[in-house]
């Protein structure tokens, strides 16, 4: 198989500070229509600004082009397949995007009169309880602005709860599996991290909890499916036993893709879950946020959510901030507000039997690359899993080829490659999640390229080695970056 | 691999010179070697006090950090500030020119687990 | 199914492929007794041309400040944004791309924020800046951890004319790590942080001190005498700005003494959106790097020596150094610091200093109408888009008239200052037109 990437007209463009040209303006401000201030005249002398060093100076069209080829030095999911692992890459809807450009969505302000801003109420209280119902929780909060944003809220509501108590607790126990901002949220929220190992067995046990679990242990925190891509199986014994104790079972809502209207976390024992709007519910990336993280909580702690919440009195909506337990906000405002709209488009859109099509779908799907694959690469674990498969370069290493050269490899065939060397406890782990929206000709040709580049492993190594070759640039000194780091530009302006 | 078998060493990957009551600390070819480019270390003040098992510094590559275990407790008598500015050195002198810190030593007995060449390598073989 | 491509046919060859008959034997391993029973109890799916006329119809039961005129800031400030900038954000190699950890196939937006960075410096006067951060509270808050790292100080002492939201967000942030936070309550007359009073306030155990530049109630403060001060003690002083706009003529936070520079971004570029998503900013010295949250990107070389960027001081961050990681933060508002370096450019320096000029003459041009209105500033300090004025009526009351003309008055500042409870804060951009003040002045005459 021919490596299908090729390159296509990639022109090379400067830095935008270097196409500046002194005294030109792009879009202009609109006209003085009241009398021009005498700012030397009002700013005290100290507080006036002098210069504007280096701030470039572009026509519009200028700026048009240079934006435009940056954007041509992408791959975004709509340029290709993009599997990658943890992050659910799936199709983000056009009409989506219509919809949160609605000027009724976008020029509203956070303090407008409630009366003015129904409509907006309305779409936040529905898309609480739509998320409470396939979350099986009994409260949503829409306040964070990602998921890590979601489990501190999580779990500084938990910490809230035992302080409230009189009793306040000071550990967390996080298998090893799970993704960095668990531990990290943790330890904001004021935790102990008691990491527990999985061992080699792909799920938690309950043994292993049973080892670590103390009458100081406000939650566990896990990940269900977890990031191996398996359902963690003991999940309701692991809520039997930290519930005994006192304790919260928290769940990292990441992985939501793989049981929409399969199984309610609640049903399974789960007390606090944040869901990555971002992922299962399809609002795009945008190379790195905004994405948006609300929590869902079983009644007891429903008190200690962050303010303001929305409620219903009648026909109206209104914001309510007299909360006495809540832990307060963890932002300005309400949230990422046209994210929301996004996602309850989608779920509109999908209804609830599409969303259990789609995470059908989606568990079929990574069945399918689990079973074309495995042999050509090794599976870390070969049992049916969720959304998501996790293999490695251990076959690969007799060639002296590792995981990375195979990633940087697909790109040349024209994909983005999958989530590499994570999880943590598969050692070049090769994370591939196809999500529900990509069709069986997809996956197939992405099955080929694999096999080939394991084919090319064998007889050219050289060609691992050496790829991406079909990219504007090719492997990047990222040692150079860190030990020479430049973190902006410092020329002079034309 | 290298392994000099003057230097004693640590399960945490550090060795150790003694030459009379100063020890010099740095760390290992294998912990080099697994780490990758080095781009950043941060080491205690001199005059400043370490102690045994406890971490007394941070090294770091691109996509790696791990901390520094002292094999002894003592005052830092020296620091290299040479590989603050060039942490590649650990990469390619570990055990000359990337010395880490001497300590002066307190007690004889923190030097009495530490491991011989031999030891170690078999430790790390183990550990693979 | 929208947006799932699978035939009954592709199923059946996936299902052939696995080797199991139906899915059920693919989820044999989950509690049987746990699955759900029927179907999600969720409104049935729509049609695309359903969808949307469905959400036309829930978009159209807000009012829109196009609707109406608006006065309203308080931290979203509602600016006109220049076409080129939805046109280029709108491109999907960039909304549709997710954090640039391959750096090969993700140049442009590294590139752009590498960009970002530099333009964040430059209006800033600071060294470093990170790609972003959620907002400009959670931006303040995290600053407040930095400074606590950099200083090894636990106190904080917060200006109670900082952003009630931003500092009600410092609170719950400094949970986890024991609050140790105080506040230096500003002068009543002049509407800013007095630095003697800040002397008081501040002891050998402050980290750091936090001040907003405008503040919220729209004054300037003399950000250079307390930075002098809390220096003294060898504590930082974080600066806020949650206008950015305001830095177009107002000497920049690096050049008054600031250790670390945060705010809000959303004035460039990004829309009102009922208060979200909007763009968190953060820069610092060259030294306090390695405890700054957040993602960074740097300029290098590719094999070949070609010019490159990628993401650096990973280690800092929490895919690595998992609990001592300097944040939690994972992504960022990528692609509201595109929209707002896209704003930035168009307007070059010269844009944006008449831009800022502008809204200084609306808000200067509004205090005056006001004044004939017999609407008078509350403070006696400089503003630059928007300030405080005191009123005769009930704040709540008369608002609640003026939108009977159409028009949204500014904010009560009742619930978050008791003290101030017949106070508004207004403000002007260039969006508010002339004929929009006078009316506006008219109207709370005849009020």
């Amino acid at each position: 198989m021919e490596a299908n990437g090729t390159k296509g007209l990639l022109l090379n463009e400067p830095l935008i500070f270097e196409k500046s040209s002194e005294g030109r303006v792009g879009v202009e401000p609109a006209s003085f229509d009241v009398p021009r201030a005498d700012a030397a005249a009002l700013i005290p002398g100290g507080l006036l600004r002098d210069g504007l060093d280096g701030f470039p100076d572009l026509s519009e069209i200028d700026t048009v082009r240079h934006y435009t080829r940056l954007s041509q030095w992408n791959f975004g999911l709509d340029s290709g397949f993009y599997p990658l692992g943890s992050c659910t890459m799936k199709y983000n809807p056009k009409v989506n995007e219509d919809i949160a450009g609605m000027t009724g969505f976008t020029r509203i302000h956070p303090y407008q009169s409630e009366d003015l801003s129904q409509g907006a109420l309305e779409v936040m209280y529905e898309l609480e309880a739509y998320l409470a119902e396939i979350s099986g929780m009994d409260a949503v909060t829409l306040q964070p602005s990602a998921g890590a944003h979601g489990e501190l809220c999580g779990l500084l509501m938990i910490a809230e709860y035992f302080k409230s108590k009189g009793r306040p607790r000071t550990k967390v126990i996080i298998p090893d599996t799970a993704h960095g901002t668990n531990p990290a949220s943790s330890h904001l929220a004021g935790f102990k991290v008691v990491p527990v190992k999985s061992e080699g067995k792909g799920v938690l046990t309950v043994e292993a909890v049973k080892a670590a679990i103390d009458r100081e242990t406000a939650a566990v925190m896990l990940t269900n499916p977890n990031t191996l891509g398996l359902f963690e199986s003991h999940i309701k014994e692991i809520a039997d036993l930290v519930h005994s104790k006192g304790g919260f079972l928290y769940c990292d809502g990441a992985n939501l893709n793989a049981i929409m209207g399969i199984m309610k976390l609640g049903d399974l024992g789960v007390d606090v879950v944040q869901f990555n709007l971002h992922k299962t519910f399809s609002t795009p990336h945008g190379g790195g946020g905004p994405g948006s993280g609300p929590v869902g909580v079983r009644l007891v702690l429903e008190p200690y959510l962050p303010v303001p919440r929305i409620k219903k009195a009648g026909k109206k909506f209104k914001l309510v901030t007299d909360r006495p337990k809540s832990i307060g906000r963890l932002k300005a405002f309400y949230g990422n507000f046209s994210i929301m709209v996004r996602a309850y488009s989608y779920i509109r859109r999908m209804g609830g039997e599409g969303l259990k099509r789609a995470s059908e779908t989606a568990i079929l799907n990574a069945n399918y690359i689990k079973e074309r694959l495995k042999g050509t690469y090794q599976l870390a674990f070969d049992r049916p899993c969720m959304h998501e498969c996790v293999f490695s370069d251990k076959l690969q290493q007799a060639d002296g080829v590792s995981t990375m050269d195979v990633a940087k490899r697909l790109i040349d065939y024209g994909y983005h490659p999958p989530t590499v060397y994570f999880p943590l406890v598969v050692p070049g782990a090769i994370m591939v999640e196809p999500t529900e929206t990509e069709s069986l000709e997809t996956m197939d040709k992405f099955i080929e390229a694999m096999r080939a580049i394991a084919q090319e492993a064998k007889t050219n190594p050289e060609l691992l080695k050496n790829a991406p070759a079909n990219t504007r640039v090719q492997r990047v000194d990222e040692t150079r970056a860190a030990r020479e780091p430049v973190l902006k530009w410092t020329g002079v302006k034309k | 691999m290298e392994f000099p078998k003057d230097l004693k060493y640590t399960k945490e990957h550090e060795w150790v010179k003694v030459e009379g009551n100063t020890a010099t600390v740095g760390i290992t070819d294998y912990a080099q070697d697994s780490l990758g480019d080095v781009v950043y270390v941060e080491l205690p003040p001199e005059g400043g006090s370490v102690t045994k098992n406890e971490p007394f510094g941070v090294v770091e590559s691109v996509k790696a950090v791990s901390d520094l275990y002292s094999p002894l407790s003592g005052n830092v008598t020296e620091v290299n500030d040479a590989i603050i500015d060039s942490p590649e050195a650990i990469n390619e002198d570990p055990y000359g020119d990337a010395w880490m810190i001497k300590v002066e030593i307190g007690s004889d007995d923190d030097l009495a687990d530490l491991l011989t060449a031999d030891e170690y390598q078999k430790f790390i073989e183990e550990e693979k | 199914m929208p947006y799932i491509p699978h035939t009954d046919k592709d199923i059946s060859v996936i299902l052939k492929a696995i080797g199991v008959s139906s899915l059920d034997d693919i989820l044999g391993s989950l509690p049987a007794g746990l699955r759900v029973k029927g179907s999600l109890n969720l409104p049935k799916g729509l049609s695309e041309q359903e969808l949307k006329s469905l959400l036309k119809g829930l978009s159209g039961k807000n009012s829109t400040v196009e609707e109406y005129t608006s006065f309203l800031g308080a931290g979203a400030y509602n600016h006109y944004i220049p076409s080129v900038v939805a046109s280029l954000i709108s491109r999907s190699e960039f909304y549709t791309s997710y954090t640039p950890y391959q750096p090969e196939l993700a140049q442009g937006t590294l590139q752009a924020i590498f960009e970002y960075q530099t333009l964040v410096c430059q209006l800033t006067a600071m060294d470093v800046s990170n790609a972003s951060l959620y907002d400009g509270a959670s931006a303040t808050a995290e600053a407040v951890l930095m400074a606590r790292r950099i200083t090894g100080r636990h106190g904080v002492v917060l200006s109670s004319a900082l952003h009630p939201e931003y500092r009600d967000t410092v609170k719950t942030y400094l949970k986890g790590s024991g609050d140790h936070i105080s506040e230096v309550m500003y002068c009543t007359e002049e509407g800013r942080t007095l630095p003697g009073a800040l002397e008081g306030a501040i002891n050998d155990n402050t980290a750091c001190v936090v001040v907003q530049h405008p503040n919220f109630f729209g004054s300037l403060e003399d950000v250079g005498e307390l930075a002098r001060i809390i220096h003294e003690k060898k504590g930082l002083l974080i600066v806020v700005t949650n206008e950015a706009v305001s830095l177009g003529l107002l000497k920049p936070p690096g050049e008054l003494g600031a250790d670390i520079a945060v705010g809000d971004n959303q004035s460039f570029g990004n829309p009102l959106s009922y208060g979200g998503p909007h763009l968190g900013f953060m820069a610092t010295k060259t030294e306090y790097i390695r405890q700054m949250p957040g993602r960074l990107v740097g300029q290098t070389v590719d094999k070949n020596g070609q010019t490159a960027f990628c993401l650096t001081f990973a280690t800092r961050e929490q895919h690595i150094r998992r609990e001592r990681a300097t944040s939690n933060i994972c992504t960022n508002h990528g692609l509201c610091a595109l929209a707002a370096s896209i704003h930035m450019v168009s307007l070059g320096s010269k844009g944006l200093k008449t831009l800022a000029l502008l809204n200084l003459s609306k808000a200067e041009y509004l205090k005056e109408r006001l004044s004939s209105a017999g609407v008078k500033p509350a403070f006696t300090s400089q503003t630059f888009n928007e300030f405080t004025v005191k009123v005769e009526k009930d704040p709540d009351s008369l608002l609640k008239s003026l939108l009977k003309k159409r028009i949204m008055g500014g904010l009560s500042l009742k619930k978050f200052h008791p003290v101030l409870s017949s106070h508004l804060l207004v403000a002007a951009t260039e969006l508010n037109s002339r004929e929009e003040i006078d009316r506006f002045a008219e109207e709370l005459a005849k009020a």
